[in-house]
């Protein structure tokens, strides 16, 4: 069963139809995994043995009546930003840690319909604020290539999971950067799709105009996958697109001969890591080597796209999280002599620090007589972004640089420095101010640890994306590898 | 020293819909606590909000009837404040680009029209409903209520008097309910409103500080409180005070407003547009759409009466505008080939004085378009006198029995056959010689007396007019 862990989602499809081992099987080795080696990891808040279970032997029946879809039968890790009904949502916060949704979210319920596995629900940092998985209230995820090191944030329990092979697929969410950061520091493969591909629907808000939801897995192959499982129209979301389902695996072998790829300048500067850079120039290489044309280009607004977004997500954030007051669900101080005593101290002792910091934060944006200079500027500048996209856009097809400036940093670097921790974001936010599709993959490791290049393409381009991240997972085997000595197993 | 008041209105209309504004969550009144709140309504982690389309066709609606302009691009805000009853500690309204402005809307001031500037109306939420005194010691929230599409109508600084602000909440209350896109129930909170009050010297260019009186859910209570306040103020300003700019209750009981919050403790509501939901983007087609449903607009209707059917405005208005009455009306017409005016006249006179008696309203009349048709036709043909007619008609709203079943037990059938009637006309003639010589003599009112006499000898069932007639005959012979 070993080697099974190693395999990609195609190959535990082929097993699985094959009958060389039965849904039921392939969740129990993954949940002995999680309940032996995620003690260490601490990528799940929540484990869903007897869910899993029950959900496996569905799959089976079905594989049995030869009623499989693609996902029939494949155990994933859920983030716990999506609800699940009857099965607790904390979102990575005491205030939620009570919290049973009774409805899924549209995610939730898309894996569900292609009869999926539900393996448990993975660590975050809480709210989705954080980039390193140490505001998570049920303590950080711990990276598998090295446990004094951070999963990163905010999806890095799913990060942790897949690379630990705690599980195959993972969702994440990404409003900041939060699949594609963690996807990195953990050595795995990680897609933001373009805002509005996927439903939001039932994922907790944190920067509603930011927030995205998105597959994360060992290789784009199996991003693909997932993704056409998790994509499409929901009426349920406004801001969800009106495209119907894609299949993402469709045109993952297409060419990319000639296409064209900008490097942005502006992405390797000073604070570049040097060993990152070298990593990184090496993976353009590799990919020119394939076909590709490399071409220099300048996106002139980078430098203001870190307090941009932190303006904005903390204004939006400030706002969706004001539904948690201590009065319908969710946390609640004891004995409350009034109303206003009820909603200070339930979001006092329910909040974490990083979360009242960005609320903070955001109302100041917010105020009155600081609207202009804050908020209306910032969406100004999203504007400024915007447009540095579209207009590169115009020569390029995809636009590659580094995920992150460093590889995964010690826990506590930046306990007393949030900002220094911000400032690392610079790659990633971009992509949601714009809403563009913009995926992680292992490019190399440094110090042992793997380092992640982002790949970002226009509007509703995943499909060459990932056909891009195929074509160089087909010719390198960085997504392959497996830190065995440090977890034990 | 003359003093001027001033006063702009903010009125709630909640819109018609079966569903709420942003959820599938049923609108209907009077189910149990937070039956009709669903996961979207109660705020819960993770739903997001679905405008219901229909509220944009009732918007559309109004911004026709009171010839505003109709945004084709308009947003959605958060307005940010905590209140237990706000279940996402945010509204959602519209702030800066509201879907219907600068409409107008015409009154009746002082026996002139009066025109009244509509600065906007816009599509926003309503909360929830906070429970107090109904168990110990807590606060109950029933949420219900939230979610409920309102349409906010605001008018200009423009009205100068109780009256006038009354004219204009009854003229804008006749309008929504006319075009259907409110069902007009003010005890259930379907239209209610904010008085902005203040008052200035006669003259000054400067407006006064205002107060604000909130949720005023009928006419007359919105008479009382702008009254009261105006004295207020000018009681403050006359002493040498200042009046606070402030929100203010109004208590129903006590005839009296008080403040609820002032100025300096105001809500910073930090609008900001609400990224979960895209711009309202509103096109010719839609708007030629909801045009060609647009019923006739009270005003055009009261107009109509008064020229079509030759009523007077009074009774043109009491018809035209409320829309059940001037339905229940124009059903009577289109069933029958009887008079408008004679219609009107026993819809005004006779079946209104009914409902007032019952204190209710013509939606719930006991007597149907079709039985009053029944009857006016027998009045109309003098088979009964107009009195017997009224009695019949109180008899139909008792019994619900039909017209000739009333007549025929009543005994009310009128009597106009000369040789029936030949005997009676005979017989008071012969009673009263000295009536009869005072007419003779040329005293021609006293016919009034003798009529009356014969109508009392055939128990009120003689047909005046004929008894008149023969009367005439045999004194002038």
């Amino acid at each position: 069963m070993h080697d099974v862990i190693l395999s990609t989602v195609s190959t535990l499809k082929e097993g699985l139809l094959s009958k060389k081992y039965s849904s039921v099987e392939l969740t129990t080795e993954y949940l002995d995994r999680i309940a032996t080696i995620d003690t260490s990891t601490n990528s799940f808040i929540t484990v869903c043995e007897e869910e899993a279970l029950r959900q496996a032997a569905r799959a089976d029946e079905l594989i049995k009546q030869g009623k499989a879809g693609v996902l029939t039968g494949i155990p994933y890790a859920n983030k716990d930003i999506f609800c699940t009904k009857n099965i607790r949502t904390t979102c990575g916060s005491k205030m939620l840690d009570n919290f049973i949704a009774p409805y899924n979210a549209t995610v939730v319920e898309k894996c569900m319909d292609a009869g999926m596995v539900m393996l448990g629900k993975t660590n975050m940092d809480e709210f989705a604020m954080g980039s390193s998985n140490e505001t998570s209230y049920y303590g950080r995820a711990n990276n598998p290539w090295d446990l004094t090191r951070v999963s990163g944030g905010s999806s890095g329990g799913s990060a942790a999971a897949i690379a630990a092979r705690l599980a195959p697929l993972a969702t994440g969410s990404d409003t900041g950067g939060s699949i594609r950061q963690p996807s990195a520091f953990c050595g795995i493969s990680g897609l933001k799709p373009t805002y509005g591909r996927v439903s939001r629907y039932g994922m907790i808000a944190f920067g509603s105009s930011l927030d995205q939801g998105g597959p994360m897995a060992h290789c784009a192959e199996d991003l693909a996958l997932l993704l056409s499982v998790i994509a499409g129209h929901d009426h349920k979301d406004s801001t969800s697109n009106k495209r119907g389902p894609e299949d993402f695996s469709r045109h993952l072998n297409k060419s990319i001969k000639s296409k064209v790829i900008g490097i942005p300048k502006e992405y390797f500067s000073n604070n570049l890591n040097p060993e990152i850079q070298i990593i990184i120039d090496e993976a353009i290489k590799h990919i020119e080597k394939l076909g590709a044309k490399i071409k220099d280009v300048s996106l002139p607004s980078t430098s203001l796209v870190v307090p941009t977004y932190y303006v904005l997500a903390s204004a939006e954030c400030s706002s969706n999280m004001s539904r948690y007051d201590g009065v319908r669900f969710g946390h609640r101080c004891e004995d409350p002599n009034s109303i206003d005593d009820l909603y200070e101290r339930s979001r006092a002792e329910g909040f974490g620090d990083e979360v009242k910091r960005r609320i903070l934060m955001g109302t100041y944006a917010l105020s009155s007589g600081y609207y202009a200079a804050y908020y209306e500027k910032a969406q100004k500048i999203r504007r400024l972004v915007k447009n540095d996209y579209i207009s590169v856009f115009k020569d390029v097809d995809f636009l590659i640089g580094p995920t992150c400036p460093s590889i995964a940093f010690h826990a506590e670097t930046f306990a007393h420095d949030p900002v220094q921790m911000y400032l690392s974001d610079v790659y990633t936010v971009s992509a949601n101010l714009a809403g563009l599709p913009s995926l992680s993959l292992p490019a190399g490791f440094t110090q042992g640890m793997p380092v992640g290049m982002q790949i970002t393409g226009n509007y509703f381009k995943e499909s060459e994306l990932l056909s891009l991240g195929h074509a160089y997972q087909t010719n390198t085997d960085w997504h392959n590898r497996y830190t065995t000595e440090k977890l034990g197993r | 020293m003359l003093w001027e008041t001033i006063i702009g209105l903010e009125v709630h209309v909640q819109l018609a819909t079966k569903s709420k504004i942003f959820s599938g969550a049923s609108t209907s009144y009077g189910s149990s606590a937070n039956e009709r709140a669903c996961a979207v309504d109660l705020a819960l982690p993770g739903t997001l909000p679905v405008l219901n389309e229909r509220v944009v066709e009732l918007a559309i609606a109004l911004g026709l009837a009171i010839d505003g302009n109709i945004a084709s691009y308009s947003t959605f805000a958060r307005k940010n404040y905590f209140y237990p009853d706000s279940p996402k500690g945010y509204q959602i309204s519209q702030f800066e680009d509201p879907i219907v402005s600068n409409g107008r809307l015409k009154i009746v001031a002082e026996n002139d029209l009066k025109i009244i500037n509509i600065t906007r109306a816009h599509l926003e939420e309503d909360a929830g409903k906070s429970v107090h005194g109904e168990y110990t010691d807590v606060t109950a929230i029933d949420f219900n209520r939230a979610g409920t599409p309102l349409l906010e109508i605001v008018s200009e600084p423009e009205l100068k008097n109780a009256k006038e602000a009354v004219s204009y909440l009854k003229e804008l209350y006749y309008l929504v309910t006319s075009i259907g896109i409110c069902d007009g129930n003010m005890q259930e909170g379907s239209f209610r409103c904010d008085a902005n009050v203040s008052i200035r010297e006669q003259g000054a260019e400067m407006l006064g500080t205002r107060t604000e009186v909130k949720n005023i859910n009928s006419f007359k209570y919105v008479e009382r409180a702008i009254n009261f306040e105006v004295v207020r103020q000018r009681e403050i300003l006359e002493n040498g005070g200042k009046v606070s700019q402030e929100t203010r209750l109004f208590d129903p009981e006590k005839n009296e407003t008080r403040a609820m919050r002032t100025k300096e403790d105001a809500h910073d509501y930090r609008y900001f547009p609400d990224p979960d939901l895209p711009p309202i983007l509103i096109n010719e087609a839609q708007i030629d759409k909801v045009r060609a449903t647009l019923p006739e607009l009270p005003w055009d209707k009261r107009a109509r009466y008064v020229e079509e059917y030759d009523l007077s405005l009074d009774e043109a208005s009491m018809l035209a505008n409320d829309y059940s009455v001037s339905n229940y009306f124009e059903k009577c017409l289109g069933e029958s080939t009887l008079s408008p005016k004679f219609v009107a006249h026993w819809i005004v006179g006779g079946l209104f004085s009914l409902l007032n008696k019952h204190s209710t309203t013509i939606s719930f009349s006991r007597v149907s378009p079709a039985s009053l048709n029944e009857l006016l036709g027998k009045i109309f043909r003098k088979e009964i006198s107009a009195n017997a007619g009224k009695r019949v008609l109180e008899i139909m709203w008792e019994t619900l029995n039909d017209v000739d079943k009333i007549i025929d037990e009543e005994e009310l059938v009128q009597i106009s056959d000369d040789s029936v009637l030949q005997q009676s006309v005979d017989k008071i003639v012969k009673d009263f010689p000295q009536q009869v010589q005072e007419y003779k003599d040329g005293k021609e009112k006293i016919l009034g007396f003798l009529v009356g006499q014969v109508l009392k000898q055939t128990q009120g069932k003689a047909n005046p007019e004929i008894v008149k007639t023969m009367l005439e005959r045999i004194l002038k012979a």
